[in-house]
């Protein structure tokens, strides 16, 4: 996984609440069967509307996004990850993320970081009254950074260092591949098992 | 199961949730998730190929293929089973998935397959759905298994490849909430009106970080397939997981399930059943109860599935909403879905019906279906889809003459997927093309691009279809024949 330990860049202010993952990525887009090519389908029929904040050339190559609350609702699809990711964003500031896309983006190395509401619109005003602000997302101090603001942010201890290290889940969990033998030598033989 | 709600007063008494969690615990220590074991790992074609192939630059293998089972539904075309998948992207990615399951030794219900349907529908189905289990999907209505007292919950791709590569989890523990149902739902009022009306309450984000467990007397009145309608939802409600504690109904349901357990073997698995209940006081870190008799027919009017609305009301208005961000919201929503705020729910127009999914294409819900629009016809320009859940649920259908009831009302019949749930296939609205849909998502587009779409119950699917607006079948003017 890509380590994580400060970010600075070009905000995208996304004034929606409950964005769910059939926005961001449309199902007609999870057909392909690697993990990169997913930028096209990044919020794909809102983009159609020329209005839509990220038709704005103002804020090409942006990497922040601060999105309303309840972002990432719905299905599992971490497509939505790789898509944001494809796009070139590396963090999402919300109030309040749907629990599946936050484990998802942070397993992924997309920071999904909790700032409050107050904050967000802060960071919504500041950055469209000037599109070249840039954003700074600090990991280690938990702390988003924009001009005079600044302002603290939640992240879980274990997903931080996780991310600071840019550690491999799979690797850490087999460290304890003698507990997950000796759990299945003691497991109840009742439940199904599917030989092939 | 909360760390904070164990520690406070060390209450012995557990829930549901909490046993099944602590009873699959590999590995717990301070400051780390917890360590969970994986029961049973359901596969689908979307959500599987970057997880196997992840593996295979690893050099990893799959630790237990036999806990793991895979089917094909999401891109599945579902009016012919002849002949190759049409699109090609869609049928790369359904044999990506038949080469996967090959190379690594996993069984697969391909298309076509007396066993393959919707994931949801053939664990249960199967009777590889049982109480007690922790069970996992690369897909958020995981929780619909959760019905039949397992702890099941969706995940994404990279946990799809972590369970596949070491058969557990790293998670912190879900917290608990308790919805409570009271009482008797009135006549034609059905779990998925209870669902939605449940959701409506406690909103999008109300269960987020929780596992629901759903008790009452309303419930306990539940078939084993309405209570997977239920907890089916539970995601929409923003929680992890939904849970129903086994009783009767479910040992009943399980009994001679193809991997049920059997003989010496089904007496002591129904002993241990019957102990996954909440004990007698024990706290669950959050708690909503209902009235059943509150509950109506219940639609969405809007963009997400907390939306909702009593069927017999009008079409709310956002400025009477005192939160701004709800009111921005239900504002973009009405001017989506081309809603008037006032409007009778009931004179809303529609020109497609969806029966099916993994929320009600269960036998129950085309039986439901059935009975509305046995002995009349489909309004006018009103196309209808039935869809059932699996192959197995087809074959059930026909078997009972339902098959001939849609037909003969004017609707479509056909196999086994997921269809216009999500619009993957063929099966799509076209842009402006409003639906009565009995699945479980009204986004903006999930149906096809510039599709709108109204969640509502099977009886209410099959009287909109007959009198072409939101209609409950108490409505219809008696059958001529
Ligand atoms: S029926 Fe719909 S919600 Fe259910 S698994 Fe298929 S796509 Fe997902």
């Amino acid at each position: 996984m890509q380590q994580f330990t400060v970010h600075s860049g070009r905000a995208v202010p996304l004034r929606r609440s409950n964005v769910d993952t059939d926005q961001i990525i449309p199902a007609v887009y999870l057909k392909r069967v690697t993990r990169s090519g997913f930028a096209d389908g990044l919020f794909a029929s809102w983009r159609r509307d020329p209005d839509f904040i990220l038709n704005d050339p103002r804020y090409d190559g942006a990497s922040v996004l601060v999105a309303g609350p309840d972002f990432g609702i719905g299905s599992s699809r971490e497509h939505a990850v790789w898509a944001l990711q494809d796009y070139g964003f590396r963090v999402v500031l919300s109030v309040r993320f749907a629990d599946i896309f936050r484990s998802n983006a942070l397993k992924g190395g997309l920071l999904a970081a909790v700032i409050t509401q107050s904050a967000v619109e802060r960071l919504w005003e500041l950055v469209e009254a000037d599109q070249s602000t840039p954003v700074t997302v600090d990991l280690t101090e938990r702390e988003v950074r924009c001009g005079a603001l600044s302002v603290p942010f939640e992240v879980d201890d274990y997903a931080r260092w996780r991310l600071l290290e840019g550690l491999d889940d799979i690797g850490l969990t087999l460290r304890h591949d003698a507990d997950i033998a000796a759990y299945e030598f003691r497991r109840s033989n009742l439940f199904p098992a599917v030989p092939v | 199961m909360s760390e904070d709600s164990q520690a406070a007063g060390r209450n012995p008494a557990r829930t549901l949730a909490q046993k099944v969690w602590e009873s699959h615990l590999v590995r717990r220590a301070v400051g780390e998730p917890d360590l969970l074991y994986i029961d049973l790992h359901l596969l689908h074609e979307v959500t599987s190929p970057q997880a196997f192939d992840g593996l295979r630059q690893a050099g990893r293998g799959v630790r237990r293929p036999d806990l793991t089972v895979a089917t094909e539904d999401h891109n599945v075309p579902t009016d012919s089973l002849s002949g190759p998948i049409v699109d090609a992207v869609s049928r790369l990615q359904v044999e990506t998935l038949r080469r996967n399951c090959a190379d690594f030794g996993v069984r697969l219900f391909p298309m076509g397959d007396q066993d393959q349907g919707i994931v949801h529908v053939i664990g249960p189905q199967l009777g590889l759905t049982q109480p007690g289990m922790t069970i996992v999907c690369g897909d958020s209505h995981t929780s619909t298994h959760g019905a039949l007292g397992a702890l099941a919950f969706g995940i994404g791709t990279s946990e799809v490849e972590h369970v596949l590569a070491t058969q557990t989890l790293a998670l912190m523990p879900f917290k608990t909430m308790a919805v409570t149902v009271d009482g008797t739902l009135a006549p034609g009022v059905t779990a998925k009106d209870l669902i939605l009306a449940v959701i409506a309450r406690i909103g999008t984000s109300g269960g987020q970080g929780h596992v629901i467990e759903y008790r009452g007397e309303a419930i306990r009145a539940l078939s084993m397939e309405a209570r997977m309608t239920v907890c089916n939802m539970s995601i929409e409600a923003g929680a992890r997981a939904g849970m129903i504690a086994p009783d009767d109904t479910t040992i009943d349901y399980l009994h001679r399930r193809p991997y049920s357990p059997s003989g010496p073997r089904w007496d002591e698995a129904v002993v241990r059943w019957r102990m996954l209940l909440t004990d007698e006081g024990a706290v669950f870190d959050k708690e909503v109860v209902l009235d059943a008799a509150d509950i109506t027919p219940f639609v969405t009017w809007g963009t997400n599935p907390g939306q909702g609305a009593p069927l017999s009301a009008n079409v709310p208005d956002p400025a009477e909403i005192a939160d701004p961000v709800e009111r921005a919201a239900a504002e973009n929503a009405l001017k989506y879905m081309d809603l008037v705020p006032g409007m009778p729910l009931r004179e809303v127009v529609v020109d497609t019906v969806f029966v099916g999914s993994c929320t009600n294409g269960r036998i129950e819900d085309l039986r439901a279906a059935a009975s509305v629009l046995r002995g009349r016809r489909l309004a006018e320009g009103v196309r209808m889809l039935v869809v059932p859940g699996s192959a197995k649920v087809r074959r059930e259908a026909e078997a009972e003459g339902l098959d001939r009831v849609f037909t003969a009302a004017g609707a479509d019949w056909r196999f086994a997927g997921c269809s216009m749930c999500l619009g993957m296939n063929p099966d799509q609205l076209a842009p402006g093309e409003r639906s009565a849909s009995t699945s479980n998502r009204n986004f903006e587009g999930r149906q096809g691009p510039g599709g709108r779409t109204h969640l509502v119950s099977p009886y209410v699917a099959a009287a909109t279809a007959v009198v072409g607006r939101l209609a409950s079948p108490a409505e219809l003017a008696p059958k001529s024949g």
